[in-house]
């Protein structure tokens, strides 16, 4: 009979120290990525990766410069429809792309009333087939110290505004964009009081460098971008250039305008674009172009000052920023 | 059974280290597969502030999750997290130089007029001294009571980072608005802890004197 000696070896056991081995590896794994998890999820925001390939070409543009055209290099379509600002969609800049999805473009009227002597409520295609579109190849520079070079397409505001014969009361031109929470996630939110009004002092509405725009790049206004019909005021910083108007009105009085009642510190009516005006949190003389590393030089109103700038003679534009 | 020797959860640190410099891959990650979006510059800038401020309330919870939950692990990785946010802080700050193109002048100007700016960088610098004494020969050095009074500099430069997030949002100040209630409540219990143990030994001397 074989009996065990005293002195066997216990039974092979799993070695212990390479099953704590294995519990520590798990427990760190777990921690770091539980961690380093969490942290991603709370501050990365990853910008948008593919946006919209666009819509119908509606332009080629090619043709002969128009007078106002820069001859900077072009922002790529992919940033200019996917690093907005349009808080009606969201306070995130790839919001708009992401949701732009929900507005309804068509049908879509638009609606021109006040100090006029044809109020009327009109279709947009109706509108814009009233006017050549042209093509605008202009600077565009956000309050927030970034640029674009946008090529719009559109038709200058002064022959709208002079199809609607203003009276001799007017005076200023209210812009109001479209209210629809169903449509507009971001109104569903108090961050601004809806809807979004703009106005301009009518010589500056009249200006030829006032554009209604319907495209860009050759294409259909994408939602983010302010479709069907958005203002663009290229030597005043982005926020003046409301997005989806739907309504036009001549005043007397000088209207009160989104951005301006939020903070008025920081947003005033003209929004002159102008380096020696600083925003309180940041200095505006200079910009960061989108799609270059650098900053460059702020340009006063924007690069258009010849342009524009008799419209503020005698203004200070310090206080009338 | 033989128990296990040197210090429990000895993979503790080394985790917390690396989950915390995860974020820095991920941002890097970000950065090289451009998915940062149309202003890559801007979204680092922003993720790193974030994280920093993020990391350097974690190591504010350490001590309170001590005091109501009697756990004392948290205390081993404060060290950790204090020094990564230092590194977010840092790095968040060198974004914001290249952004100025490590101009002297234009960053001067900011620092000095902009509240928003000088702000931040107060809070930056006030982690200076405590990064440059977080280690263990550190305390020993420097006495613990001196060493202490030195590390509350913390509640000083986490109150002005939450203050710089306020203000460096255009309008929607929600995020902002949780960090600086966050910073409260770790303050509060702070407070209402010394209050308690305070009057526990005005408790305490006085039982003593009238047994006497």
């Amino acid at each position: 009979m074989t009996i065990l000696p005293p002195d066997r070896d216990p039974p092979p056991q799993p070695d212990p120290s390479r099953r704590e081995f294995l519990r520590r590896a798990a427990l760190f794994t777990g921690t770091a990525v539980a961690l380093g998890g969490g942290l991603t999820l709370l501050t990365r925001r990853p910008g948008a990766v593919d946006g919209a390939t666009g819509e119908e070409v509606i332009w080629r543009p090619g043709g002969p410069p128009g007078p106002y055209d820069t001859a900077e290099a072009v922002t790529p379509y992919r940033q200019a429809t996917t690093y907005n600002n349009f808080y009606e969609f969201g306070l995130g800049k790839d919001d708009p792309a992401r949701l732009g999805g929900s507005l309804r473009t068509r049908p879509w009227t638009v609606q021109i009333d006040g100090e006029v002597r044809r109020p009327q409520t009109v279709d947009v295609d109706t509108l814009q087939s009233w006017f050549p579109l042209e093509d605008r190849v202009y600077r565009m520079r956000c309050v927030e110290g970034w640029s674009m070079v946008m090529p719009w397409l559109g038709f200058p505001l002064g022959a709208l505004l002079r199809r609607m014969e203003p009276t001799g009361q007017a005076r200023y031109v209210q812009f109001t964009s479209l209210h629809d929470p169903e449509q507009f996630p971001g109104q569903r939110s108090g961050v601004l009081a809806w809807p979004y009004v703009e106005g301009l002092r009518l010589d500056e509405a009249l200006h030829p460098l006032t554009l209604m725009a319907v495209g860009l790049q050759g294409r259909v206004l994408l939602p983010q971008n302010g479709a069907p019909l958005r203002l663009v005021v290229p030597w005043k910083y982005g926020f003046k250039s409301i997005k989806s108007v739907v309504r036009i009105t001549l005043t007397r009085e000088q209207p009160r305008t989104t951005w301006s009642e939020a903070a008025p510190n920081e947003y005033g009516f003209f929004a002159n674009v102008n380096p020696a005006v600083d925003h309180p949190r940041w200095s505006q003389a200079t910009e960061r172009r989108i799609g270059e590393g650098g900053r460059r030089p702020t340009l006063p109103f924007n690069g258009y000052a010849e342009e524009v700038a008799q419209l503020y003679g005698g203004m200070d534009l310090g206080k009338f920023y | 059974m033989s128990r296990r020797s040197g210090p429990p959860l000895p993979w503790l640190v080394p985790a917390v280290t690396v989950g915390g410099l995860l974020p820095a891959a991920v941002l890097l990650l970000d950065a090289t597969t451009g998915t940062l979006g149309a202003n890559p510059v801007q979204r680092a800038l922003h993720q790193t502030g974030l994280l920093a401020l993020t990391l350097l309330i974690l190591s504010l919870t350490c001590t309170p999750l001590r005091l109501l939950f009697r756990w004392t692990w948290p205390a081993r990785i404060r060290k950790a997290l204090g020094l990564l946010a230092f590194g977010y802080a840092a790095l968040h700050f060198l974004i914001y130089l290249f952004d100025h193109a490590f101009a002297p002048g234009v960053v001067l100007a900011d620092v000095l007029e902009r509240p928003f700016i000088t702000v931040g960088l107060t809070a930056l610098l006030l982690l200076v001294p405590l990064a440059w004494t977080s280690g263990r020969d550190d305390v020993r050095r420097l006495g613990f009571a001196r060493w202490q009074r030195l590390h509350r500099l913390v509640y000083v430069a986490v109150s002005l980072a939450a203050l710089h997030y306020w203000w460096g949002v255009k309008q929607d100040r929600t995020a902002p608005l949780v960090a600086a209630l966050v910073v409260a409540a770790l303050f509060a219990v702070r407070l209402v802890w010394r209050k308690r143990s305070a009057a526990r030994r005005r408790v305490g001397s006085a039982s003593r004197l009238s047994g006497d």
